[in-house]
């Protein structure tokens, strides 16, 4: 049970003089119930590759496989796969239409042909599953704030019951508190549902604590992949990318360089803790 | 996908059409479009070809970006032309089925039709593209300035026509968005019969229409932050002024009427 | 008197129902009290709802007081006659980079402020030059903003302001929007307003690591300021800060974390290299 990305390569405006490789030749693999970190700035090629994974964008070449599938072969169910493979965009929010926040997660699970009854309790579990309050089920979406629209949204895909969930920056615009509840809202999916996260952003702070296997984007083709201690390891190249590993990572390196024997590869703050404890002999 | 349509947005570039008062421009397209409906026979479509041939090498826009315009209106293109060549009744008959027919005149009617469309659109959108919205609407402002003795708002109607503009990429590029969106949902936005159809479009224009709404506060907020007050007491950073290029150019583009009128009078059925 | 004080200064949202009767009230502001001394960069950090915002369009007279007073450049922003003269004193950069761009090329955005001000054409020239080189973005003038990047846009929307010549420039949330280059570069910029032209920020963000280089910070919650002091001074108070669910920079979660280990560190540490020394010297 894996998604296969297969020498994936994509152009934008393909026959024009405005072509743009968006992606060369990726390759990677997605294990079943992991949380992956997709990571690189604007213009790298993440957004686009995400797209690919659950059919809104077709390779211009190469093959991607779910669950040993070939999703581009003739007979495949993209609406299928579409159902498998959740997708959160950035700034979900401002998908919303229904009268009500209930009815709005039950968009997905209504077009997917489930009976009233399927349809009510996905969204009610949804709803729960995102922390969203109760009393405000039968409001409308609008009056919300940023947070809470963002937590409809998410719901509005996981009442999908979606085997993966791809998330597009679910936390830029948020506050601190707003993010730190969506990314352990995250986590807490995979724990408890099971459900393969992946997640595009372009903090390395955020995903160094979440996330079990990090993906690199770079110009359109994949730099670096790996837990994000190894990924890490190449900050000075991260940084001509103008991609900033966690500044504790940098703070180990200065450290060492300085003679103190820390662990070059603690990315969090309670890892560093540990290993400048250890190291200063207390 | 949707934000394929390049029809009429500006290109960059510097050329002498670029330079041109707008106020030249408005008055040419519209001698222009004058021009395509009087024209007839060979001599003056020659005639109107060169000129716009000539205009569009002037402008450095590439034929390839124009061309790319017309894909947007392809289906339009392709109604018009056959309804003028099956509704059409002429001399000659070359096939009959019910109320449709193929006659001469009628393919010339749909030949005709089509490259007087054709011609229209490379036209008009020629001066758009060449020309920013911002200059556009000046232009429309400055030479609508009479009404506004008889009451019409024409700066505050300039003023939207521009905004109009500078939004209607954005707009697009979000709908881009939200369809997306939505289709990951499942929504199915090809299928079904019109009602269906019709019903699948409101998960799109309500999300549409609260970011536009949303837009539009932004912006009128961020218009008074910079002390934007109406039309009164503000001043210009390009005010329109004439220069002799402006002055040929209106020369040479009532010359050209003037031409093709005549050659409609004098040589009408060269060809 | 400073270039913007307040005084008790109350705003209040009222939510009413179909028939027009009022349902809620919200209290954004809650008798804020604030000194801005020219030339400063302050900063106002707070979360979403806390009010820092409706502060932020205060100081822009684009809304007006439930109660209290507040002073731009000496004017009482309540009298009308003032409005305009405000808002020439204090401009605004507002969150999304799009929504306050007004016309389809760089320059001809640049050039709105200074039309809006009646200021004459060959002027507008000069200032857009100047707007514009000051915050690096000369070589896009002819540019179609929806081309460029979130903080080029957000750099063409601060040169907008900068070309109206105002004392002090309000950044309400400027970075919110944007990925990590973006926000560095809008930072950057205001930063270099502050230092060469002595023009006076006030930066309004939810984000800890912008507001280290600032003069002195407040830190709102639900219309009132919970705290205020020097950068360091703030940053010493780590458990306060994650008390009030506030983003503490992770250098400086860390020193407090050590310090709490027993580590001999000082409080409020701000930087990388504060750190990286303090750490050295105890070894």
């Amino acid at each position: 049970m894996s998604i296969i990305v297969d020498k994936v390569s994509y152009c934008y405006s393909e026959d024009s003089a405005y072509k743009v490789q968006a992606l060369k030749e990726v390759s990677l693999t997605i294990e079943d119930g992991e949380f992956i970190g997709i990571i690189g700035h604007t213009g790298s090629g993440k957004s686009t590759l995400i797209q690919h994974l659950n059919g809104l964008l077709k390779a211009t070449s190469g093959h991607i496989y779910y669950n040993g599938q070939d999703i581009y072969d003739e007979d495949y169910n993209l609406k299928d796969l579409r159902n498998k493979v959740g997708m959160v965009f950035q700034y979900p929010e401002h998908q919303l239409f229904e009268t009500t926040n209930f009815e709005d997660v039950c968009f997905g699970p209504k077009n997917q042909g489930l009976d009233k009854k399927e349809i009510e309790l996905r969204a009610f579990e949804a709803l729960r599953n995102v922390h969203f309050p109760e009393e405000l089920f039968y409001q409308p979406p609008f009056d919300l704030s940023g947070g809470q629209k963002r937590r409809v949204a998410i719901a509005g895909v996981l009442a999908m019951h979606p085997e993966v969930l791809i998330l597009d920056e679910p936390t830029a615009g948020l506050d601190p508190a707003g993010r730190d509840e969506i990314l352990g809202l995250l986590a807490q999916m995979k724990r408890e549902l099971g459900i393969t996260i992946i997640l595009v952003s372009h903090s390395m702070e955020d995903v160094a604590e979440y996330v079990d296997r990090l993906f690199v984007m770079n110009g359109g083709e994949l730099m670096y992949e790996g837990a994000p201690k190894d990924v890490f390891r190449h900050y000075k190249e991260l940084e001509e990318v103008g991609l900033a590993a966690p500044q504790v990572t940098y703070l180990m390196h200065e450290l060492k360089e300085k003679g103190l024997n820390v662990d070059l590869d603690a990315t969090t703050v309670d890892e560093a803790k540990q290993t400048i404890l250890a190291a200063l002999g207390r | 996908m949707i934000r394929d349509i390049t029809i009429g947005q500006y290109y960059p570039a510097n050329s002498i059409v670029h330079k041109l008062d707008p106020r030249v421009k408005l008055f040419a397209t519209l001698l222009y479009i004058i021009a395509l409906f009087v024209y007839k026979g060979l001599a003056g479509f020659i005639l109107i070809t060169g000129f716009l041939i000539l205009a569009v090498k002037m402008s450095k826009v590439p034929l390839k970006f124009i061309l790319k315009g017309l894909k947007a209106i392809v289906v339009l293109l392709v109604i018009t032309a056959s309804f003028n060549l099956l509704l059409t009744p002429g001399e000659v008959t070359f096939f009959k089925w019910g109320v449709f027919q193929v006659s001469d005149t009628g393919i010339r009617t749909a030949v005709m039709m089509m490259i007087r469309l054709i011609y229209l659109i490379i036209g008009t959108s020629l001066m758009t593209l060449t020309t920013t919205p911002n200059q556009l609407t000046d232009g429309l402002e400055k030479s609508l300035s009479p009404l506004n003795r008889i009451n019409v708002p024409v700066h505050a109607i300039a003023m939207m026509m521009s905004i109009a503009l500078r939004f209607i990429p954005i707009l697009i590029e979000e709908t881009d968005k939200i369809m997306k969106a939505q289709m990951a949902r499942g929504a199915d936005f090809d299928h079904g019969n019109i009602i269906q159809k019709a019903k699948a479009m409101v998960p799109i224009l309500v999300p549409l229409f609260v970011s536009a709404f949303r837009r539009a506060d932004d912006l009128a907020m961020a218009m008074e932050a910079r002390c934007y007050n109406g039309g009164t007491g503000r001043t210009k950073m390009k005010p329109l002024k004439y220069t002799a290029s402006d002055r040929v150019a209106y020369l040479v583009i009532i010359g050209f009427l003037a031409a093709v009128i005549l050659l409609r009078i004098f040589v009408p059925y060269f060809g | 008197m400073g270039i913007i004080k307040t005084k008790n200064l109350v705003h209040e949202f009222f939510r009413r129902d179909e028939e027009g009767n009022v349902e809620a009230i919200t209290t954004a502001l809650d008798h804020v009290n604030l000194d801005v001394k020219e030339g400063q960069f302050i900063a106002i950090l707070g979360h979403n709802g806390s009010g820092k915002s409706t502060l932020a369009k205060h100081i822009n007279a684009l809304l007006s007081a439930s109660d209290g007073t507040i002073w731009v450049d000496g004017m009482d922003v309540s009298q009308e006659e003032n409005v305009i003269p405000v808002r020439r004193s204090a401009g605004m950069v507002f969150q999304n980079p799009d929504n306050q761009i007004i016309a389809s090329v760089v320059e001809e955005d640049v050039g709105f402020g200074p039309e809006n001000i009646g200021v004459p054409t060959d002027e507008i020239w000069e200032r857009v030059e100047h707007a514009l080189s000051t915050v690096g973005m000369k070589k896009y003038r002819a540019h179609s903003p929806n081309k460029l990047s979130g903080g080029q846009k957000q750099r063409v929307a601060i040169a907008g302001v900068v070309a109206m010549e105002p004392k002090c420039i309000v950044f309400d949330e400027p970075t919110a929007m944007l990925d990590p280059n973006g926000r560095k570069e809008v930072i950057a910029t205001a930063h270099e307003l502050n230092k060469k032209k002595g023009v006076t920020i006030l930066l309004i963000t939810h984000y800890m690591e912008e507001v280290v280089a600032a003069d002195y910070v407040y830190v709102m919650e639900k219309g009132k300021i919970i705290m205020d002091g020097t950068p360091r001074e703030i940053f010493s108070r780590v458990s306060e800060l994650k008390e009030h669910r506030l983003d503490v920079p992770q250098v400086t979660l860390l020193a407090d974390e050590l310090r709490k280990s027993g580590v001999d560190i000082p409080a409020g540490i701000l930087t990388r290299e504060e750190l990286v020394d303090a750490i050295m010297k105890v070894k």
